[in-house]
């Protein structure tokens, strides 16, 4: 598999996305500038973490526009591969990749702690090294990571099973509401909803850091699989 | 010509920042103060003086990039 990180002013993840897919699973990647068209012959385009252009306008706004994003649009209506990472979530929300949009965090503050998902689905190329209902523990860093749509929007992306990863309690509990959502939601998404794709199921976007806990040095590889997932599908993409 | 946009969030989503300063103003004396929506202004300088082109640029401009429409409404004011 071949694998591109891009990256844009302010990306602050890219150079963690770039050494897990090179170092930990081992694959072939380089960096795309935002300011590239050419996506390079990348299998998979990973859109990092971080405050491209500062965050200035909306999270994710400025960088939507950029030469880069053409291209990795027309990869995706491709079915090329695409995994967003916090800013990078935000980036496709606002590149309309993805359906819906962020809002500021609801108690406004900016959360950098672990946080507990639920995989709501492992027919994936992204999470098939995963269970369905399988509990992983991923560390998050956002101020926006609210996220928000209409009711209807909300069910249609629910019926569509486009909901990939939900923030639950330890032990699996919901986080939707009461005081367990107060406590696991960390930023008050609707559905307490962390990661959703598209209806392709080939452009993932979520908030938590997957690339922060792929390794036993870090304490955490609960983020691994999802790398592991994509070695395989990237791979039989290339067969 | 000027103008100025503004972009708010929508009136059926939740509005954290807003909810805030709304607390807040009523802790510091305003108990009038029902509710608050937080958003953003922008003056725009065009050097066109056609204002139904002006008008709809402006319009693109919040549909393209000023405002998220799945969070935020926008009015647009032509101001000379």
């Amino acid at each position: 598999m071949k694998a591109g990180v891009v990256v844009f002013p302010g990306s602050n993840c890219d150079h963690d996305a770039y050494h897990v897919l090179k170092h930990v699973v081992e694959q072939d990647v380089t960096f795309l500038w935002h300011q590239d068209e050419d996506l390079q012959g990348c299998d998979l385009v990973v859109i990092p973490g971080g405050f491209s252009y500062g965050d200035y306008l909306r999270a994710g706004a400025v960088a939507s526009l950029s030469p880069v994003m053409s291209a990795v649009k027309r990869h995706a209506e491709a079915g090329g591969l695409v995994l967003g990472i916090c800013n990078g979530f935000q980036i496709l929300l606002e590149a309309g990749l993805l359906p819906g949009a962020m809002r500021r965090n609801q108690n406004l503050r900016f959360q950098c702690r672990d946080v507990f998902l639920r995989v709501e689905r492992n027919d994936l190329p992204f999470t098939r090294h995963f269970e369905v209902g399988q509990i992983l523990r991923m560390p998050i860093a956002h101020a926006e990571g609210n996220y928000e749509d209409s009711h209807e929007k909300l069910d249609r992306l629910e019926a569509a099973r486009q909901v990939v990863f939900r923030y639950v309690a330890p032990d699996g509990s919901p986080a939707v509401s009461g005081d367990l959502g107060a406590q696991w939601n960390p930023n008050g998404s609707a559905r307490a909803i962390a990661g959703i794709c598209n209806e392709g199921g080939n452009v993932l976007g979520m908030m938590p850091h997957p690339e922060r806990c792929s390794e036993e040095i870090l304490g955490n590889t609960d983020g691994l699989g999802l790398f592991q997932s994509l070695v395989e599908s990237g791979v039989g993409v290339l067969q | 010509m000027k103008a100025r946009v503004t972009v708010y969030p929508r009136r059926e989503i939740l509005d954290p920042q807003g909810k805030a300063i709304r607390d807040a103003l009523s802790r510091v004396g305003f108990p009038d103060v029902e509710d608050v929506r937080a958003g953003k202004s922008f003056e725009i300088k065009l050097s066109t003086d056609d204002p139904d082109r002006a008008n709809r640029e402006l319009r693109e401009m919040c549909e393209k990039l000023l405002a998220n429409t799945v969070v935020e409404d926008y009015s647009v004011e032509l101001l000379s």
